[in-house]
């Protein structure tokens, strides 16, 4: 599965791939966006992100970064570099499953796992990730079920995601899922809190501010 | 010193047997533990990818809720789930550090009269038995010691990381040690802490169940008759995910996975059916008579 989606992604980007012809590799350096780097440091402790010194630990302790387009430590040096469209494509942000290995182990301290939550969150605002990706979509629906329930309810999450990316997986899955309920490990009722106003409230607050900050 | 807890969402769903053994196992020690009223989903990994002020606004309000609820202002709300257990520790430590997004995230809470001081202690139950409770008198309490048990003792990620709250981030011991205070053998592993494949195995499966694989496959070779987690997420992926790797990946696993505080149940001589062991799905066979003395059990 992660195959296509890769040489999805590269045929995107190489555009210039003619038969014979010299192919430039690499960019420009003018077309690097430069103020990427700095963007992506701006959340908390991200100011570390400029003092990676490209050892690559990370990328060694990493237990999914065999899977990766770009390796952990590639990322550090891309963001900081400007190669916004490759990192912002790149596989290599949704495939972290947060487990916080590389942080523990990075001489210099530097938050890794937080640089792919901020690329995760620059990649959906700005839309640039791979559409069937589960992975973004199914972050989305948590979003937005927990904005609205302010609890997540895991079996209509699923459903949710299954919909939308692959409802065929849905069948799937069907026999975990009535293994799961048989052994009453499921519930079908949605879980929602008792103060759904005042959450909402809170979290409108909050995006009102960002909102006023940003324009 | 007064205990609230934290269920999370996980804790009423596929981790229904890891909360009623919590209760039963605090309820057996005489630990009162208080539900945390009206608790709010942590936001887990998936808010932090779509906007990080409002996942740690959506996380401080419970730790508001623990403040007002534990009266002197100074709680101690323990999350079992390690996922919650993170996101608010994470977001405690990162208000403290950086003023400006406590200010922005009491700001927000302001508009409906809540207000965040930074005093609630979140705690793993892990953390709470070992080390407030204390292994003697938890060894003085057993009834059925689980004599000849091998058991392979798996952390996970998050309880131990990126804080190092109570214990080391990539060597952990502190499960072990209560296994063996409850009279079992641990496994030497130095798997312990690495990744299960959390949400992967549901989204990118090739990734997530091959990281599973790595786990289980270790466990055996070790010879672990059975494996405790400290998370319900970790749990899931372990047990209810065999049989489809050795359908795809051709392996012969078969190992129990049970939460720690099962296996603490046990020794301490409450029922599978408080405990939850009936939801497992590799139902593990514990020693069911009390040992005479000087009898070895083995389970």
């Amino acid at each position: 599965m992660t195959t296509p989606m890769v040489e999805q992604v590269k045929s995107s980007t190489n555009h210039r791939t003619t038969k014979k012809a010299i192919v430039r590799r690499i960019k420009y350096e003018e077309e690097l966006d430069h103020s990427f780097g700095e963007e992506i440091a701006s959340f908390a402790y991200g100011e570390k992100l400029f003092s990676c010194i490209q050892c690559g630990t990370c990328s060694a302790t990493c237990p999914l970064s065999h899977y990766m387009d770009y390796t952990p430590r590639k990322v550090i040096a891309m963001t900081r570099a400007g190669f916004k469209e490759e990192i912002l494509n790149s596989l290599t942000i949704w495939l972290c499953a947060s487990c916080y290995s590389c942080l523990v182990q990075c001489p210099q301290q530097i938050h890794i796992t937080d640089v792919m939550y901020a690329l995760k969150r620059e990649a959906i605002a700005s839309g640039y990730y791979p559409r069937r990706l589960p992975i973004p979509v199914l972050a989305k629906a948590f979003f937005n079920q927990v904005r609205k329930n302010g609890r997540n309810t895991e079996s209509w999450l699923l459903v949710n995601l299954y919909l939308r990316t692959n409802p065929f997986k849905m069948f799937k899955e069907a026999v975990l899922g009535m293994k799961l309920l048989f052994h009453g490990r499921m519930s079908l009722m949605p879980d929602r809190i008792k103060r759904r106003n005042e959450l909402t409230t809170i979290l409108n607050a909050v995006k009102a501010r960002e909102g006023a900050v940003r324009s | 010193m007064k205990y609230l807890y934290y269920p999370g969402c996980s804790l009423h769903s596929t981790g229904k047997a890891y909360e009623e053994s919590v209760l039963a196992v605090f309820k057996a020690l005489e630990i009162p533990l208080e539900e945390l009223e009206d608790w709010n989903c942590c936001g887990a990994t998936s808010y932090f990818s779509i906007d990080e002020t409002e996942a740690f606004a959506l996380a401080a309000r419970n730790l508001e809720l623990a403040e007002n609820q534990s009266g002197n202002g100074h709680a101690n709300l323990i999350a079992p789930c390690a996922a919650c257990y993170l996101v608010l520790t994470k977001t405690q430590h990162y208000l403290t550090s950086y003023p400006d997004i406590k200010q922005k995230v009491n700001d927000a809470l302001d508009t409906v009269g809540l207000h965040y001081e930074g005093k609630t202690n979140v705690r793993h139950p892990l953390d709470v038995l070992v080390n407030d409770y204390g292994l003697d008198k938890i060894t003085k309490r057993v009834k059925k010691p689980l004599k000849g048990l091998r058991v392979a003792c798996y952390y996970g990620c998050q309880v131990v990381r990126p804080f190092k709250v109570f214990d080391d981030s990539l060597y952990p011991t502190s499960m072990d040690r209560l296994a063996k205070a409850l009279g079992a053998e641990t496994i030497e592993w130095p798997l312990k802490t690495r990744c299960c494949g959390g949400s992967l195995t549901g989204t990118i499966q090739e990734a997530g169940l091959r990281l599973s694989r790595a786990l289980l496959i270790d466990a055996q070779r070790r010879k672990a008759d059975i494996m405790i987690t400290c998370c319900p997420l970790c749990q899931h992926n372990l047990e209810c995910y065999q049989d489809r790797i050795n359908r795809k990946l051709g392996d012969h696993i078969h190992i129990p996975v049970a939460y720690f505080t099962q296996l603490m149940g046990i020794a301490l001589g409450l029922s599978e059916k408080e405990l939850g062991i009936h939801r497992l799905f590799n139902r593990p066979r514990f020693a069911v008579t009390a040992p005479k003395k000087g009898e070895p059990v083995h389970a």
